[in-house]
């Protein structure tokens, strides 16, 4: 059974790593700079869903503590790119 | 033979993975800066979330559910505020809307000097 578990959940990281490379799409094309802030918005979450999936795959929860440690920063870093752009205008 | 468990864990995580690529298919798709970040703030925290329940159970241990609810809260919490920020650094950069947009309430009421949202809009006073 748990064979099974961990084919599946190999399969899962296989469909986020999927998402993660249409989210880098969206971040090589942009257009604008919000547009890659955005796309870089969802690979952080990604990357929230990506340790998740490890921890439960490889069986150690330590990896649930990088995913608290990459959701508290990401929040930092898109505020801070928000206010760059925002700053930015006023030049 | 518990088979409650895989099955939990199948459910909550395939579903969740399902939910984060069609946020990556959205981000990709979708036609201007503020629909795009539908998909990328909603569809993206709403599969994170399930992946986060199915972590909870598959460790059947406190300590970890109590993380997994904590990174739950958190995203809760920062999606809404990330996205509106970016939202309206945006909006007063001048990023262009699609075409398909119907209305944009806010290009003539809102000053992007003194940063002030009139009541009526700017051109109906004149009248």
């Amino acid at each position: 059974m748990t064979d099974h578990i961990n084919l599946f959940l190999e399969i899962v990281l296989g469909l986020i790593a999927l998402a993660a490379l249409l989210g880098f799409v969206r971040l090589l094309r942009g257009p604008s700079l919000p547009d890659r802030v955005v796309a870089f918005d969802l690979l952080a979450t990604l990357a929230v869903g990506i340790s998740a999936v490890y921890s439960m795959a490889h069986d150690q929860p330590v990896f649930l503590d990088v995913a608290v440690v990459i959701a508290l920063i990401s929040f930092v870093g898109t505020v801070a790119f928000a206010r760059y752009i925002e700053e930015r205008l006023k030049g | 033979m518990n088979l409650l468990k895989p099955l939990l864990i199948l459910i909550f995580a395939g579903s969740g993975s399902f939910f984060v690529l069609l946020a990556a298919v959205g981000l990709l798709r979708m036609p201007d800066l503020f629909t795009r970040m539908h998909p990328s703030s909603k569809a993206a925290t709403l599969g994170t979330v399930l992946i986060l329940i199915g972590t909870a159970i598959y460790f059947e241990d406190g300590a970890i559910a109590v993380r997994a609810v904590l990174i739950c809260l958190f995203l809760f919490l920062t999606a809404p505020v990330a996205s509106h920020i970016i939202a309206r650094a945006g909006f007063l950069s001048g990023v262009p809307l699609a075409e398909e947009t119907a209305i944009d309430e806010l290009s003539d009421r809102y000053d992007l000097e003194t940063h002030h949202l009139s009541c009526p809009p700017a051109g109906a006073e004149e009248e």
